[in-house]
């Protein structure tokens, strides 16, 4: 069930320039899949809309979820400054998550972008505990300045690409797949919109589906302003128009079922 | 004297009964279906809906939100599945939640508004009906329809005419004196006023050098405009005799206090329930801890009582 509750911090590490780690003790931490997002809610109150921010990793045992992210203006900034013990509003589980059931047994390549890699480590764990063999990761960076490969490495195999050719393949994500010359059932990937669009016709031409993880600006992040709406290629059944809600009907879809 | 220790909560308007004077503000909330999950329905005092028209409508292009300081620019553009789907899915949700319904209508032109009043006129279990005259992000030749007092006369006695349930016209404040608007409703007919829909803005994206928003202006809310609201609350309760229904802003039990005392018999809550799904049930209750704490025995004793 959704909540929304005050966080303690249990701890924060800057894992790169600008990407933080934080791990939050909340009460629905078993109730999180790979693929669902939290609402973090700064404490100032000139900054009131949530942030919204993928789950990198659950941690039941001890009711602790981490969350990866990019400091990408004055909200996260604010985040990257809690320490241990310090409080924050949450709220969350949100969206749908990657569809496990249909990944089930599969190899699943899946694609990180950036600050699109973390939600791809968890869906990975995910996958190795459910037993799923052969699959791999493919993760873009900007740069060697990485963040979370040696967790991608511990999970399953990783084909690097950098966008400056520091580390890996000297390219795009999908340059790294296809030298590797590796071969999926089913692409799952978070990124941006781009790399996500080259995702999409990649799985076409490839003839599997893919599953893609869309960001959009939110307001509620629960599906009532309809702020956060994408075109669909088909009416969407709870809009009755082309739009579906990425943070509700998402963040995850079905790569042939929305306009890129 | 006696201790007030269960003060009265109860409000009516136009008729309709009302559990207490906490209702929440239209496309803040769908259908109520997103809150269920979190918050106890029938604890408030209304639900009103997203505006619904005629027919689906797909919106404006994304980006449709942006933060601005303490409040937030929208330009959803009414996107809503239409009143047939509204009629079937949605209406029978609400009517099993014990609160009253207040169906929010959406048009681009008067012809509009009276065929969705068409739609809904026979269905069971909407209470009240609020028209949407003021809907920044939508406009009809380039002039919102509320704007206009002349307008919005005829257009409340029409949408009077069609409808048998009451009638709540929504204000927009993008006007010189929203007294003349609130005025011409009232000569129109209507049962109450509801005010404040969103203050047009525009947010700049300076790296980009470009609008945030992809329809450049949108409706801004949130604790921002609270001020503004409780001002034009204040001199619309004293221009007209319906009742007022005071929003804008509110994100806790002081604010609507303040709505109540400038002169609102009730409040609505907008923007607060994205940030906090639970905000009306703290509003509620903190009216209700204040009549105690005052020792008041009912909350309309609260409406226009600012000396």
């Amino acid at each position: 069930m959704k909540k929304k509750e005050t966080a303690c911090v249990i701890s924060q590490e800057e894992l790169a320039a600008d990407i933080y780690s934080l791990r939050l003790r909340v009460s629905f931490a078993e109730e999180v899949k790979a693929g669902q997002f939290l609402s973090l809610f700064s404490a100032d109150g000139m900054r009131l809309l949530p942030r919204p921010i993928s789950v990198c990793e659950t941690d039941p045992a001890n009711g602790a979820v981490r969350v990866v992210y990019r400091i990408a203006g004055q909200g996260t900034r604010e985040f990257s400054r809690l320490k241990a013990g310090d409080m924050i509003s949450v709220m969350g589980p949100l969206g749908n998550g990657f569809p496990l059931e249909e990944l089930k047994g599969k190899r699943v390549l899946m694609i990180g972008g950036g600050i699109g890699i973390p939600p791809m480590l968890f869906l990975g764990r995910t996958l190795k505990a459910t037993g799923n063999t052969g699959c791999a990761f493919a993760a873009g960076y900007r740069t060697s300045d990485t963040y979370l490969l040696e967790e991608l490495r511990e999970t399953a195999r990783v084909l690097v690409a950098t966008d400056d050719g520091s580390l890996g393949v000297h390219g795009t994500v999908l340059d790294a797949v296809r030298e590797a010359g590796y071969h999926a059932d089913v692409i799952c990937a978070c990124g941006p919109r781009p790399m996500l669009k080259a995702v999409k016709g990649f799985a076409e031409e490839e003839g599997i589906p893919a599953y893609i993880s869309l960001e959009e600006r939110m307001a509620c992040g629960l599906g009532v302003c309809l702020g956060c709406v994408t075109p669909t290629r088909e009416t969407d059944s709870h809009s009755n128009v082309r739009n579906a809600r990425v943070c509700t009907d998402g963040p995850v879809f079905n790569a042939r079922e929305v306009e890129l | 004297m006696k201790n007030v220790t269960e003060p009265r909560m109860e409000i009516e308007i136009a008729g309709v009964r009302m559990k207490n004077p906490v209702m929440v503000s239209s496309g803040t909330f769908g259908s109520g279906m997103e809150y269920a999950e979190m918050l106890d329905l029938s604890k408030l005092g209304a639900i009103t809906t997203k505006g619904i028209s005629a027919v689906p409508w797909e919106g404006n292009a994304v980006p449709r939100v942006c933060e601005t300081p303490a409040g937030m620019l929208n330009a959803i553009g009414l996107q809503n599945p239409g009143a047939e789907v509204f009629l079937k899915r949605d209406l029978p949700f609400l009517k099993k939640q014990d609160t009253v319904v207040i169906v929010n209508v959406a048009g681009h032109e008067p012809d509009e508004y009276y065929r969705v009043l068409d739609m809904l006129r026979d269905a069971e279990g909407i209470d009240m009906v609020e028209i949407n005259l003021s809907c920044p992000n939508v406009k009809a030749g380039g002039l919102t329809l509320g704007t206009d007092p002349a307008m919005v006369e005829e257009v409340t006695r029409e949408c009077k005419r069609r409808i048998g349930i009451p009638v709540i016209i929504k204000l927009t404040p993008n006007v010189t004196d929203i007294r003349t608007i609130a005025r011409a409703a009232e000569a129109g007919g209507a049962d109450a006023v509801s005010l404040i829909n969103t203050l047009t803005g525009m947010k700049i994206d300076v790296e980009r050098q470009t609008f945030v928003l992809a329809n450049r202006t949108g409706g801004l809310s949130g604790p921002a405009v609270k001020p503004v609201a409780v001002r034009m609350v204040y001199e619309v309760s004293r221009a007209v005799s319906i009742p007022v229904i005071g929003m804008g802003g509110i994100a806790c039990a002081e604010d609507a206090l303040e709505f109540l005392l400038a002169g609102a018999m009730a409040v609505s809550v907008g923007m607060a329930n994205f940030i906090n799904p639970y905000v009306t049930a703290e509003v509620i209750d903190g009216i209700r801890d204040y009549l105690i704490r005052k020792q008041i025995p009912d909350v309309r004793e609260l409406t226009g009582a600012v000396r």
